[in-house]
């Protein structure tokens, strides 16, 4: 299987994505530069955590428009599985591919810690491994993660079961106090109406060896070994 | 046309004091320029003397320490100190101060210092890995301090983070004694291959001078003569001087000088760090005994109308001076043009060895480039010293009316409570190989790909170094160390970062010789040499001085990570072994200062024989895994330390009532050195009880893990929850109470 | 020609940084603040000199890129 990262300037995860992606798939891993206008074809798109273009104006909004996001547009509208990590997270709100925005932390501080979710989506390329309720402990790292959208295009999300992650405490309650960010309802990761395309704050690259400190994230990773597997099977 | 020599400006006595020059020192320039300076040649006489750049207080005993070994590749002298890790991978590491800059805009302060810190790494061809950072501010009481904390804290992170680098350690203190003159101090370590290491020697002739990274502005003009100066009540005028740091574009200048270091076209690298394209040009001309010429019309400038003088002497952020091999220069543009960074060819090295720079057609200075490196001053200033205050025998300090009491009064206080606060602003995972995370003994990072990994802490107790300033330096040396020996690694080499106040006053000099005495006793017996390090002099405000600090970042290595313990205390049932001499010193301990009311006597004396052996022995059984958990014993005496591998293994500990001759709350809260907790499974422990008394060390079984509470007999009990809350609560309390 | 252009939160968005800065204000003893909004102000310097033409530039410049238009609102105004 193919899968490629996309580096912008400021990107900082996009090593880390790849060896993760590497271990759990077994092949290599392009990367493809943001100035870049031609994608090789690839069975995944992922979009790094960092500070692309420094975060400076909006995070992600000067990455949504560099020339490479043209065509990973193209590429999620024509079904190719597309998922992004924090910075990448907030790129894809830039871009429209999904709805809302990531603020400034309700804290205004950095957070990098481990933090609990509730897996409420399964049905997606990146939480297929997991069981619905699935409670993982994964880290965070942002300043800006607090995720927002008017009330209807919550309960658009909502009710359409887009919501993917959302922070709970270690027992899996959905408590204010479980929330780093100030995210409404708790959102830490949301999917498109396809379930193709997921942003999420949690680093999964970042937890999926014993020796970082746990596997949670391993389940992302089993998980896009067989959407990509079933894709390819089908 | 070209003038042959640079206008002369009107030089008073008033303009030589404004920058700073002694009149003696004035004297010594015109004796080597042979005619008045031009202002352009006076200002940079003026930083290249200035204390910062010339380590002229310090230069003179800096010399006496130990700072070879067989692990040494690159010592004190170059942008950072390098040390062998076997298998051609090598560390390259340093640890910088920007105490003044972060007490006057403390964002801006600490941020661009963690930036400073990172370009000294990389510019000897080394990816930064890992960031640390040792930071003392004032009472907490103090107006400002809140202020400070947040804004020091959030620029770390804001420049860590965005750069991508992991910051994984450090240290905060409070204290009195820094209100008006905080200490940031940033430490990074970057990995390189020994056969890829660059230097900032200038060899050759007729080579392009090459300047990469951000414009240049009138920001940070005179940062290094502002770092030298002892501040006043209008310090906070000085704002302006303050550069502003540009995270993004240094981690582009990362990626940038590293593509290019693959390409084997740089003779020689340097930042513009203190001193800007003054410092680096004269440093690369002198280390490679060479001139070079700068035309400085070709500087890419972000403001209209700067001056020779300006361009010179400003500390504007993020940028790099090359020398290039002839012709290289266009792969060399390609890549700097793909990062989006500017690229400029200013000068040429030449066999004048003289720095002459020209703008505008009209040569500025023109300076023997020998003259202003090797001549600076160099003062041997006059220093006292006291006698180390009187030991104070534990007998003479109440008990507490609760050990347990008192336990949750030192773990709740400024002094001993966590610091989660602080390092959850810091991105501590980044890069994907932080193995040990902040909070505990010392950080260990894995060498990307590999099963080793290097390990690394800031440590000095300024409490200790205040009454006896040799042992106290002694103690920090060891300290770091030990904690490097408590996670399983082999201690390398360390760098310094020695924090004084004023030096012309001979009693703060004293402070800083016994502190160089110290820690050359403490490198020679642990054989655990200086490769690089900083001073910084004047940390002082209307007279009152900061004690001396004497940083220390250690730096060890770990060869096989399946061999490394940490802190947290791990199975029900195992006991915990302490190591090391019992003695009840409870002299300058935190059980003094907060229990006891106030800091008296001399510190816990450092036995660094005791202290290799001891270590030497930990280390043996972690390489063993022969123990499931091992802390040192520092801040806080033992219990301390046993409530802390508590609660990072959230299990309880019985612990056994001491039996001894000395009163029971020395045995609790002193801070005796050379000591470890180990934890131990139930059957394992006779044997390495057996090994410790064929090596000599004393060993004691202190209590046996279970439950979820600390207890010593009945009496005595605190649930670890309760424990738990204290500690954490502190830090976020202190800065929420009053907003920003 | 020059643009100012002021990018504001949309009411009801919430304003963590308004906020903090609010309680700042409070702190220094500066009674009588009911709320306070931040923002940003960006000037882009254009060597267009039709003034529709200009107004058209920054218009498109604000949809596409400076301002999100999920959270938030822009003005500007040509100097």
């Amino acid at each position: 299987m193919k899968s490629t990262v996309i580096v912008f300037p400021g990107s900082n995860c996009d090593r880390d994505m790849k060896v993760a992606l590497e271990k759990a798939t077994g092949s290599t891993v392009d990367m493809a530069w943001h100035g870049d206008t031609d994608l090789k074809p690839s069975d995944l798109i992922v979009l790094p955590g960092g500070f692309s273009y420094g975060d400076y104006l909006r995070p992600g909004a000067m990455a949504a428009k560099s020339p490479i996001m043209a065509n990973v547009i193209a590429r999620a509208k024509s079904g190719t599985p597309i998922l992004g990590i924090c910075n990448g997270f907030q790129v894809l709100c830039e871009t429209g591919l999904l709805p809302g925005v990531l603020m400034r932390n309700a804290s205004l501080r950095y957070v990098c810690r481990d933090v609990h979710v509730k897996v409420e989506q399964p049905e997606t390329p990146f939480t297929l491994a997991y069981q619905k309720g699935a409670i993982l402990r994964i880290p965070v790292a942002h300043h800006d993660g607090n995720y927002f959208a008017d009330a209807d295009q919550l309960d658009r999300l909502e009710g359409e079961d887009q919501v993917v992650v959302r922070y709970c405490n270690e027992d899996g309650n959905v408590a204010a106090s479980a929330n780093p960010n100030g995210s409404q309802r708790n959102i830490a990761g949301i999917c498109d109406g396809s379930r193709r395309i997921v942003g999420m704050m949690p680093h999964p690259e970042r937890l999926f060896e014993s020796a970082l400190g746990g596997c949670d994230g391993l389940g992302v990773l089993d998980s896009i070994k067989q959407a990509v597997n079933t894709a390819v099977a089908h | 046309m070209t003038q042959s020599t640079p206008e002369a400006a009107n030089i008073t006595p008033e303009l030589i004091a404004e920058h700073g020059l002694k009149p003696d020192e004035y004297q010594r320039l015109l004796e080597i320029m042979g005619h008045e300076p031009s202002l352009t040649e006076l200002g940079i006489f003026s930083v290249m003397w200035s204390e910062h750049c010339s380590y002229k207080s310090s230069r003179f005993w800096l010399k006496q320490l130990p700072t070879s070994g067989p692990q040494v590749i690159q010592g004190p002298g170059e942008n950072a100190g390098i040390v062998d890790l076997g298998d051609g991978d090598c560390a390259v590491f340093k640890m910088e101060s920007h105490n003044h800059p972060s007490y006057i805009e403390p964002y801006q302060g600490a941020a661009t210092g963690v930036g400073g810190i990172m370009r000294d790494v990389f510019t000897m061809g080394a990816r930064p890995v890992a960031n640390l950072n040792a930071l003392r501010f004032g009472a907490p009481e103090h107006p400002k301090t809140r202020h400070l904390v947040n804004g020091v804290v959030a620029g770390i992170g804001g420049y860590g983070n965005c750069v991508g680098v992991p910051t994984v350690g450090g240290e905060v203190n409070f204290d009195a004694a820094y209100n008006n003159n905080i200490l940031v101090n940033a430490m990074c370590i970057g990995l390189a291959k020994t056969d890829k290491i660059f230097y900032s020697a200038a060899r050759g002739a007729d080579l392009p001078v090459v300047y990469v990274g951000s414009k240049t502005g009138r920001d940070g003009i005179h940062g290094a003569t502002m770092a030298s100066a002892e501040f006043d009540d209008d310090s906070d005028e000085k704002r302006p001087t303050v550069q502003v740091g540009d995270p993004f574009t240094e981690k582009l200048l990362i990626e940038a000088c590293l593509e290019l270091m693959a390409l084997d076209v740089i003779i020689a690298i340097q930042d513009m760090g203190a001193a800007g394209l003054t410092s680096s040009t004269s440093e690369m001309a002198d280390k490679g005994g060479v001139g070079i010429e700068l035309n400085l019309d070709h500087v890419p400038q972000r403001e209209v109308g700067m001056t020779a003088y300006e361009m010179l002497l400003s500390e504007s952020q993020e940028r790099m001076l090359m020398v290039l091999k002839p012709g290289s220069e266009p792969d060399a543009e390609a890549v700097f043009h793909k990062w989006g960074l500017d690229f400029a060819v200013i000068g040429r090295t030449n066999d004048s060895g003289r720095m002459v720079v020209k703008h505008k057609g009209i040569i500025e200075a023109d300076i023997p480039v020998a003259n202003l490196a090797d001549s600076a001053p160099l003062y041997e200033r006059p220093w006292t010293t006291e006698p180390p205050p009187r030991r104070i025998l534990a007998e003479w300090i109440e008990p507490p009316e609760s050990i347990m009491g008192a336990l949750k009064t030192i773990m709740a206080h400024p002094s001993g409570c966590s610091r989660r606060w602080v390092w959850e602003q810091y991105d501590h995972m980044v890069m994907g190989d932080t193995i040990q995370r902040p909070g505990g003994d010392a950080a260990v990072v894995r060498i990307h790909g590999t099963n080793k990994a290097i390990a690394a802490c800031c440590d000095v107790t300024p409490r200790y170094v205040l009454a006896d300033p040799a042992m106290g330096t002694k103690q920090a040396v060891a300290e770091t160390w030990r904690n490097l020996t408590a996670v399983g690694a082999e201690p390398l080499a360390i760098t310094d970062n020695l924090n004084y106040a004023n030096p012309e006053r001979p009693e703060i000099m004293g402070q800083f010789v016994q502190s160089i005495k110290g820690m050359t006793e403490a490198c020679e017996v642990l054989a655990y040499p200086v490769v690089a390090g900083n001073v910084s002099l004047y940390n002082e405000t209307n007279g009152v001085g900061i004690p001396p600090t004497p940083a220390i970042g250690g730096v060890g290595i770990i060869k096989d990570l399946s061999k490394r313990v940490d802190m947290s205390a791990k199975h029900a049932g195992n006991l915990l072994v302490a190591l090391g001499a019992e003695e009840g010193h409870l002299g300058q301990t935190l059980y003094q200062q907060i229990i006891a009311g106030g800091l008296d006597g001399a510190p816990p004396p450092v036995d660094l024989h005791a202290e290799k052996a001891t270590g030497d022995f930990v280390r043996t059984l972690i390489r063993e895994q022969a123990i499931q958990s091992a802390h040192d014993i520092s801040d806080g005496g033992l219990l301390v330390a046993i409530a802390e591998m508590a609660l990072a293994g959230n299990v309880g500990v019985e612990i056994f009532p001491y039996e001894g001759t000395l009163p029971a709350h020395a045995i609790w809260f002193g801070e005796d050195q050379a000591r470890y907790i180990i934890e131990v499974s139930p059957e394992t422990a006779d044997s390495i009880l057996e090994r410790t008394r064929q090596n000599s060390l004393p060993a004691r079984i202190v209590g046996r893990l279970g439950g979820d509470k600390l207890s010593i007999g009945r009496a005595e009990t605190l649930e670890l929850a309760e424990l738990k809350s204290a500690h954490e609560a502190w830090f976020p309390k202190y800065m929420d109470s009053v907003s920003d | 020609m020059k643009a100012r252009i002021e990018i504001t939160l949309k009411a009801g968005v919430l304003d963590p940084q308004g906020k903090a800065i609010e309680g700042a204000l409070a702190g220094l003893g500066f009674g009588g603040v009911d709320e306070v909004r931040q923002g940003k102000l960006i000037e882009v310097t254009l060597s267009e000199t039709d003034e529709k033409s200009a107004r058209q530039q920054v218009e498109k410049m604000c949809d596409d890129l400076l301002a999100n238009t999920v959270i938030e609102n822009y003005s500007y105004e040509l100097v």
